[in-house]
C-alpha cells in the first residue's frame, strides 16, 4: 500500500522539460541528420545525464534543450510551456528565470569581482530588490564554501574555486533546471567529487532537475538515471 | 533597472579596456574641438569682412538714379500706339539727383515700426586741388547723429572728432589715401572744386580709414549744410535716404514697397553686396566640411576599437546570452559603451573648442586696413556648440551600431562549443 502511494506521487511529480520529436541538421559542408526523434522528458528532483561517444550529438541535444539553439524540428516545452516559436527575448527570459548553466569553462566575467558575477542573472532577472539579490548571492557562496572570496576578482581563483562560483551563478534565480555540459571535464578528481556532491545535495534538497552532459562514467553512474546516445539517437 | 543593469556592464567594459577608451574618445574630442573652433574663426571672419560692407551700407537706400525715361513720346501717341516703335540714341532725362519731397518721405519713414532710424545724405564729385594737380574724389554730406547712430562712422574716423563737422562750418573729414597724397594734416585748409567749377576752401577736422585703399583715397566727409553749400543748393537738397531695418532680411521686401509708393529708385543691401554673401556661404560650408570630415574620422576610430573589444570579449557575450540577456539587450551596451565615449568626448571636445578660441580671440591680429580689430575675430554662437555636440552623438552612435550589431547576433552556442 505505501509503496503503491510512492509509485504515485512519483508518478504525479510535475514534468519540467519535454521533448517531441526533435530532429536536427547539420548543412555544412553536407545535409547531415544529428538528431534523430528526440523524445525525453525529465520531472523535478530528477538528476539526469548525458552519456555517449564523441560526436553522437548530447552537446547537440542540450543546447537545443537550453534554448539557445532555435534550428531544429519537433517540439520542446519547460515547465508545459512549449518554446519551440518563441522569439529571441522570450527565449532569453526563460533562461534567465528558469535554466541554470554550467560548462566545460567557467565563463565569468574578469570585469566583475566574484559576487557580482553571482548576481548579475539576478539583477537582470530583476524581480527582487539590489539588497536580496546579493543577500542570496552571498548565501549561495556560502553553501560553495566560496563566500570569503566574495570580492575577489575571477582571475585570483583556482580551477575548481572558479567552477563553483560558476555554479553559484546557476542557481541565483532558483531555475527550475541546471543544465550541465560537462561541468567536471576540466577538473580534478577531488574537485570532480565536490561538483558531484553539491549538484545531488540540490536535488534531495531544492528537489531542482539536473540534465548533465558528461564523459566520465563514474559521475554518470551515480546519477538517477543515465541516458545514453549513439548516432543521434537515444538507445537506452 | 533593466537599463541600469546594461549601462552598468558598458561602463565597466570600458573600465576593463580605458586605454582604447580614451583614445577613441580623445579621437571625437579633437574632432569637435576642431569643428567648433573652425567654424568660429570662420565665422568670426565672415562677420568681420560682411560688417565691413555691410554695416556700412544702409539696407535700404533711395535715391535717384541717372537713366532714360521709360515713357517716350512715340510711345505714347495715339497714332502710333499699334505699331512697333524703334527708338535709337536715347539719352538720359536730367531729373535731377535730388529727391523730390524728401523731408517728407523721411518723416514717414521713421513712422515705419520696421525702421531703425534714417540718415539722409548728400553725395557730391568733386575735386581736391593739391597745388596744380586735381585728384578726382566724393564728398558726403552727413547728417552727423543720424550717421553715427547707424553706421558708427566715429570707428573709422582715425584722427580728430566726427562731430566737429556739426561745430564748425566749412570742414571737412578727408580719407587717408587723400591726407597722404595732399600731405595734409588736421587743421590744413584744403581747396575743392565743384563740378560746376566753384572753388571752396574748407578746414580739415579729421581723417578717415576704412580699410578699402579705394574708397581712402576718394572719400571724403562733410555735415550736410557745407554739401549743400558745396553745390549751392538750399537745405531741403538731399540725394542719398539711408534706412536701416530691425531685420535686414526684409530689405528686398521693403525696398519694393518704398520703390512703388515714393517713386524713387531704391535698393537693398542683399542686391548690392550680393557677392559678399556668396564668399561667406562658401567659407562656412568649406568649415562645415572639415569638421564634419574630422568628426567621421573619429567615428571609424570608435567603430576599430568597439569591433576589438567585441572580438576580446566574445566569452562574456556569450554568457550574458546564456544567463538570460537577449540580442537586443547586448546590442545596447555596445550602442550605451559608444555613446558614452561619444558624450564623454564630445564634453571635452566642446571645452577644449571653447578654450582654442579663446587662444585664438587673443592673438594679436592688427592690419592697417582693418583699423578696429585689434585680435582675430572668434564667433561664439551657441549653434555651433550645439551643431557639433549632435553630430558627435550621431557619428559616435552610427559607429557604435555596426558592431553592437554584430554583437548582438553571435551564436553563444558556437562560442561554448567551440572551447
Amino acid at each position: 500500500m505505501t509503496l503503491l502511494k510512492l509509485l504515485e506521487e512519483n508518478n504525479m511529480s510535475k514534468v519540467i522539460l519535454e521533448t517531441k520529436n526533435i530532429n536536427k541538421y547539420f548543412y555544412d559542408p553536407v545535409k547531415f541528420k544529428v538528431l534523430s526523434d528526440i523524445n525525453m522528458s525529465i520531472n523535478e528532483g530528477e538528476f539526469v545525464s548525458i552519456v555517449g561517444k564523441s560526436g553522437c550529438g548530447k552537446s547537440t541535444l542540450l543546447y537545443i534543450l537550453s534554448t539557445m539553439d532555435t534550428d531544429y524540428e519537433g517540439e520542446l516545452a519547460i515547465n508545459g510551456v512549449g518554446l519551440t516559436s518563441k522569439t529571441d527575448a522570450d527565449l532569453a527570459i526563460v533562461r534567465n528565470e528558469h535554466i541554470g548553466f554550467v560548462f566545460q569553462f567557467h565563463y565569468l566575467l574578469s570585469e566583475y569581482n566574484v559576487l557580482k558575477n553571482v548576481m548579475l542573472p539576478g539583477i537582470k532577472l530583476a524581480k527582487h530588490s539590489m539588497q536580496e539579490i546579493e543577500h542570496k548571492a552571498m548565501e549561495q557562496l556560502r553553501k560553495l564554501d566560496m563566500a570569503d572570496q566574495a570580492l575577489k576578482s575571477p582571475n585570483q581563483l583556482s580551477g575548481g574555486q572558479k567552477q563553483r562560483v560558476a555554479i553559484a551563478r546557476a542557481l541565483i534565480n532558483d531555475p527550475l533546471i541546471i543544465m550541465g555540459d560537462e561541468p567536471t571535464g576540466n577538473l580534478d578528481k577531488k574537485n570532480s567529487d565536490m561538483v558531484f556532491d553539491i549538484f545531488n545535495a540540490l536535488v534531495k534538497e531544492r528537489n531542482q532537475a539536473l540534465l548533465i552532459v558528461t564523459h566520465d562514467p563514474d559521475f554518470a553512474a551515480r546519477t538517477h538515471r543515465t541516458v545514453e546516445m549513439a548516432d543521434g539517437k537515444i538507445i537506452s | 533597472m533593466n537599463s541600469r543593469l546594461i549601462i552598468d556592464i558598458a561602463v565597466n567594459l570600458i573600465r576593463a579596456r580605458l586605454k582604447q577608451s580614451i583614445v577613441a574618445a580623445v579621437g571625437v574630442t579633437f574632432g569637435i574641438a576642431m569643428f567648433v573652433t573652425l567654424l568660429g574663426f570662420m565665422n568670426g571672419l565672415n562677420n568681420l569682412l560682411d560688417g565691413l560692407m555691410l554695416n556700412r551700407t544702409p539696407h535700404v537706400r533711395l535715391y535717384n538714379e541717372v537713366k532714360p525715361s521709360p515713357d517716350q513720346p512715340v510711345l505714347i501717341s495715339k497714332d502710333y500706339k499699334n505699331n512697333t516703335n524703334f527708338i535709337q540714341s536715347i539719352k538720359p532725362k536730367d531729373r535731377g539727383r535730388e529727391i523730390f519731397n524728401s523731408k517728407a518721405i523721411i518723416e514717414i519713414l521713421k513712422q515705419d515700426k520696421r525702421v531703425i532710424d534714417v540718415a539722409p545724405k548728400v553725395t557730391a564729385p568733386v575735386f581736391f586741388n593739391a597745388g596744380s594737380i586735381e585728384i578726382a574724389g566724393v564728398v558726403n554730406g552727413i547728417d552727423v547723429p543720424a550717421e553715427e547712430h547707424l553706421f558708427k562712422v566715429s570707428d573709422y574716423i582715425i584722427e580728430g572728432n566726427v562731430f566737429d563737422l556739426n561745430n564748425e562750418n566749412n570742414t571737412i573729414i578727408i580719407g587717408i589715401g587723400l591726407a597722404e597724397k595732399m600731405l595734409v594734416k588736421i587743421g590744413d585748409v584744403i581747396k575743392i572744386t565743384t563740378i560746376k567749377g566753384g572753388l571752396v576752401s574748407l578746414k580739415v577736422v579729421g581723417i578717415s580709414q576704412i580699410g578699402i585703399a579705394e574708397i581712402d583715397n576718394t572719400m571724403s566727409y562733410t555735415s550736410l549744410r557745407t554739401a549743400q553749400m558745396l553745390l549751392g543748393e538750399s537745405a531741403s537738397y538731399i540725394t542719398d535716404i539711408q534706412v536701416k531695418l530691425t531685420d535686414v532680411l526684409m530689405a528686398p521686401e521693403v525696398a519694393k514697397e518704398y520703390q512703388a509708393k515714393f517713386k524713387t529708385d531704391v535698393i537693398d543691401a542683399q542686391t548690392a553686396n550680393s557677392q559678399f554673401e556668396t564668399g561667406s556661404s562658401v567659407r562656412s560650408i568649406i568649415s562645415y566640411a572639415v569638421g564634419i570630415t574630422l568628426l567621421i574620422v573619429a567615428g571609424f576610430g570608435i567603430y576599430n576599437i568597439l569591433n576589438m573589444m567585441i572580438y576580446e570579449k566574445m566569452d562574456s557575450i556569450a554568457i550574458l546570452k546564456a544567463t538570460g540577456f537577449s540580442g537586443n539587450d547586448v546590442k545596447w551596451i555596445f550602442i550605451s559603451l559608444s555613446l558614452i565615449i561619444g558624450i564623454v568626448g564630445g564634453l571635452f571636445g566642446l571645452l577644449f573648442g571653447f578654450g582654442l578660441s579663446q587662444i585664438i580671440d587673443a592673438i594679436p591680429f592688427e592690419t592697417s586696413s582693418l583699423p578696429t580689430i585689434k585680435t582675430y575675430p572668434i564667433d561664439y554662437k551657441y549653434t555651433y556648440y550645439v551643431i557639433g555636440f549632435t553630430f558627435a552623438v550621431c557619428t559616435t552612435t552610427i559607429a557604435g551600431l555596426f558592431p553592437a550589431l554584430k554583437a548582438s547576433k553571435i551564436d553563444p552556442v558556437e562560442i561554448i562549443r567551440g572551447k
